[in-house]
């Protein structure tokens, strides 16, 4: 079948402002619109640019808007999307060029929540024991590829940047409800501050755009109530 | 720019993660130059585990793990590297653990482990629990952990450069010379140290679960300066790739339960590895599942393929322990396999040959192990050699966090001696000369038609059994290939983000790697692990007991020269399961 692909082209060093342009590709049902970006590239227009690695939906590289939604280019298969098919850069990050945004602030976010074990005590010469029901607690957490879908679907983000985003939030619940951590009260600051868990407004767009399938906006209810209550 | 760390790695998977940590913790400064972002690469593709003889499940000991990987490398292995690797993963497992790493448990909090192919108790009885896991996701934690821990250590990150070159004057690793993606600008940077872990080459044939950026850039790069690559003739096709696409279903598939069906339903391994069938080592399974296709017996309107049976296992064991494989299932094929089975055949999947180093994950130069001071590899990019001819299911996890670890530290131990080099102006020439020129040139051959015509050489000549007439053809094709490679063309002529032109760049580099593999595959004329050789069927100890070193020299032919195996308490057998 032939498929329409507009995509949303723009590099912030030329002369033209951001512009749309539309390619016909020969694909098949089960084709993943990564595949078709790789026809346009390799077989139409050598210059369009967007990052990938896996394929497969585990390195988190290819997080684009696809037909008004965050997804992952590789896990958007064109049987569920039609023959007629939108791509634009994820919202809220700098274009670098095409479909490639700065990262940066992103993984800035990141660090602040302190995205690491912290626990002081000398641990056991074997492993932490840690019950099966306690590891559960927080697993979906942990499914978390960093991909930004969800932070660059949140729309408290796009109006204000410096939100630390859905996706930092995960991983900091990540840590927080890991019975082996005792980082909390540190992560509480930059958490609790005013660029922090409150800014969320509960629009669920991150738990709509998450490729991984995590309850995103309900593990920010879980820090929220964790701060709200001092639960650690 | 100019820049400067007392050690240098090249990769952030891994093995380069692992590394990089040891090495500042060894007091040196440290910085990683990644061609992707951080958590991007390909250790976070792995699923099922990665195995320690922890004995949280059931009895185990490190020296039953030290004969399986002997045993499942089909002899090959070095078996001081094996007899290291067995007893330091336990307390790399722990270590992980330590750092935070979300393992799944066992009731009594201890961590939780599976079955693994080739992985076995009392020397070859049967199947034992060693994987440690977390649901099919444990490269994902692992590679998350190590880049946590780099967060926590503030280590510098070089993300989107690709090295171009390594700097090697008068026998010694001076520095690099990398290509920053988003600029376009060259970098020279200086280096007391420098670690290579950037991974395999998978992509160098059609149907793989490697990522589009494994490209084997740095073995390249060192082949070309006529440096050794060692037994490249051995590359692992992975049994269970999601057919026809090649994505990695998790050998802890069937570690969980999962039987290989044939057309008929039959559980075909029974009849190649009556002990412990579909856990039998990759290289046997590959095999046993492209015969039963051969001999009529596969599945599919072409009879192409055959299937993953997981219908009898209970839904919560897929839905909990096997999440990742499922949703794959179900998304590119449109199958549940809580209600049908998967179509699967093997896909290429892991090089156990690479560039050749010490214990301690130093670089050797040549068959009398002189070491290149100052460079050190580990990780699927380098060949200690633990995995001789045939790697073992969750040996590879192992590897990069053992094998990194002794490289960081070495390397970090080697800086505290060292003193920078000065690097003319001139280092980074031929690098600018070789983006230029491939920038500019106006070829008519596109990049992408000749890697598929590579892939395609590649798979229909160089995977899983191979004779002297399809491997000379092979040969053959691949001279043609590189002939072409000189008159490609990239229409992107930018300087930012022109991923095309990097595109072109990694082309060369599988040229090279597959080079390398085809010509090592023809030269050894026995069948050992990986390496299955229909004109010669048996494995030939008496002659062929000892590593390949492949060697480019000047003018381009392609020479070997070899390497002892390092023996010791386990007598090569005969190898059935």
């Amino acid at each position: 079948m032939q498929v329409t692909l507009k995509i949303l082209r723009y590099d912030p060093n030329g002369a033209a402002k951001p512009h749309w342009q539309t390619y016909q590709v020969e694909s098949e049902p089960m084709d993943r619109v990564l595949d078709l970006l790789h026809k346009i590239k390799y077989f139409q227009d050598g210059t369009l640019a967007f990052r990938r690695s896996c394929g497969h939906g585990i390195c988190g590289s290819d997080a684009m808007l696809i037909n008004g939604r965050n997804r992952l280019a590789c896990k958007a298969l064109v049987k569920d999307l039609g023959p007629s098919i939108t791509v634009e850069p994820i919202r809220g990050l700098p274009v670098k060029k095409d479909l490639v945004v700065d990262m940066d602030p992103f993984f800035d976010a990141y660090r602040a929540v302190k995205p690491y074990l912290i626990n002081d005590e000398p641990p056991p010469e074997r492993e932490r024991l840690q019950s099966p029901e306690d590891r559960e607690i927080f697993d979906a957490s942990t499914k978390c590829i960093l991909c930004a879908a969800c932070t660059t679907s949140c729309p408290v983000f796009w109006v204000n940047g410096t939100y630390v985003g859905p996706a930092a939030i995960v991983q900091a619940h990540r840590f927080i409800f890991d019975s082996r951590d005792r980082g909390a009260r540190e992560r509480f600051q930059a958490l609790g501050a005013s660029t922090g868990v409150w800014r969320c407004r509960t629009a669920y767009n991150c738990t709509e755009a998450c490729p991984r399938e995590i309850p995103v906006t309900q593990a920010i209810e879980e820090v929220k109530r964790a701060i709200l209550f001092d639960k650690f | 720019m100019a820049h400067q760390h007392d050690v240098i790695v090249v990769g952030a998977g891994g093995s380069g993660l692992t590394s990089a940590l040891y090495a500042a913790k060894g007091g040196a400064d440290v910085a990683v130059v990644t061609k992707l972002y951080p958590t991007r690469s390909h250790t976070g593709a792995a699923q099922g585990g990665i195995g320690a003889a922890l004995g949280n499940v059931e009895e185990d000991h490190w020296e039953w793990h030290m004969f399986d990987t002997i045993k499942g490398g089909d002899y090959l292995t070095d078996q001081d590297a094996a007899e290291i690797f067995a007893k330091e993963v336990i307390e790399a497992v722990i270590e992980l653990e330590h750092m935070g790493l979300p393992f799944d448990r066992l009731p009594s909090g201890k961590i939780a482990q599976r079955r693994f192919g080739g992985h076995t108790k009392e020397y070859g009885k049967a199947a034992v629990h060693r994987a440690a896991h977390a649901a099919d996701r444990t490269g994902h934690m692992i590679l998350q952990t190590l880049y946590q821990q780099c967060v926590k250590h503030n280590l510098t990150f070089y993300n989107e450069f690709h090295v171009l070159d390594v700097i090697l004057e008068d026998g010694v690793a001076k520095g690099l010379v990398a290509y920053e993606l988003a600029t376009g600008e060259i970098h020279t940077f200086k280096a007391k140290a420098i670690i290579i872990a950037s991974g395999g080459y998978g992509r160098a044939w059609k149907v793989t679960s490697n990522a589009y950026t494994l490209t084997g850039d740095l073995q390249a790069i060192l082949y070309r300066k006529g440096l050794p690559l060692e037994d490249m003739e051995f590359y692992q096709f992975h049994p269970t790739g999601l057919f026809p696409l090649g994505i990695l279903l998790t050998e802890g598939a069937r570690g969980e339960g999962g039987i290989l069906r044939n057309d008929s339903g039959e559980r075909f391994m029974e009849r190649y590895a009556p002990t412990i069938k579909d856990l039998a080592p990759r290289d046997m399974v590959a095999r046993a599942m492209y015969l039963e296709v051969r001999e009529g017996r596969g599945v599919g309107p072409r009879k192409d393929h055959v299937l993953l049976d997981l219908t009898h296992l209970p839904p919560e064991t897929i839905h909990k322990k096997l999440p990742d494989i499922s949703e794959f299932a179900q998304i590119y094929l449109g199958v549940d396999p809580t209600k049908q089975p998967v179509p699967v055949m093997p896909t290429a999947h892991y090089a156990m040959g690479g560039i050749p180093t010490t214990l301690w994950g130093e670089v050797i130069a040549d068959d009398s192990n002189t070491i290149i001071p100052g460079l050190y590899a580990a990780g699927e990019v380098a060949c200690v050699s633990l995995h001789g001819a045939n790697r073992l299911g969750t040996n590879s996890l192992g590897d990069l966090v053992v094998f990194g670890r002794r490289a960081g530290i070495a390397a970090a131990k080697f800086a505290k001696s060292a003193e920078f080099y000065d690097l003319s102006p001139e280092v980074s020439g031929p690098s600018r000369e070789r983006v230029e020129r491939l920038r500019n040139q106006s070829g008519k051959e596109s990049v992408a038609s000749l890697r598929t015509a590579l892939q395609q050489t590649m798979q229909d000549y160089a995977s899983v059994f191979r004779t002297e007439e399809l491997l000379a053809r092979g040969a053959e094709e691949l001279k043609e290939l590189f002939e072409r490679y000189r008159y490609i063309g990239v229409q992107d002529k930018g300087e930012r983000y022109n991923t095309e032109l990097v595109e072109a760049i990694e082309l060369g580099y599988l040229l090279e790697v597959s080079e390398a593999t085809v010509h090592s595959a023809l030269n050894r004329r026995e069948s050992r692990g990986a390496h299955a050789r229909e004109d010669y069927p048996e494995r030939d100890d008496k002659n062929w007991l000892k590593h390949t070193l492949v060697f480019k020299q000047e003018g381009g032919k392609v020479c070997f020269r070899y390497k002892p195996v390092v023996l010791g308490k386990f007598e090569p057998k005969a190898r059935t399961y």
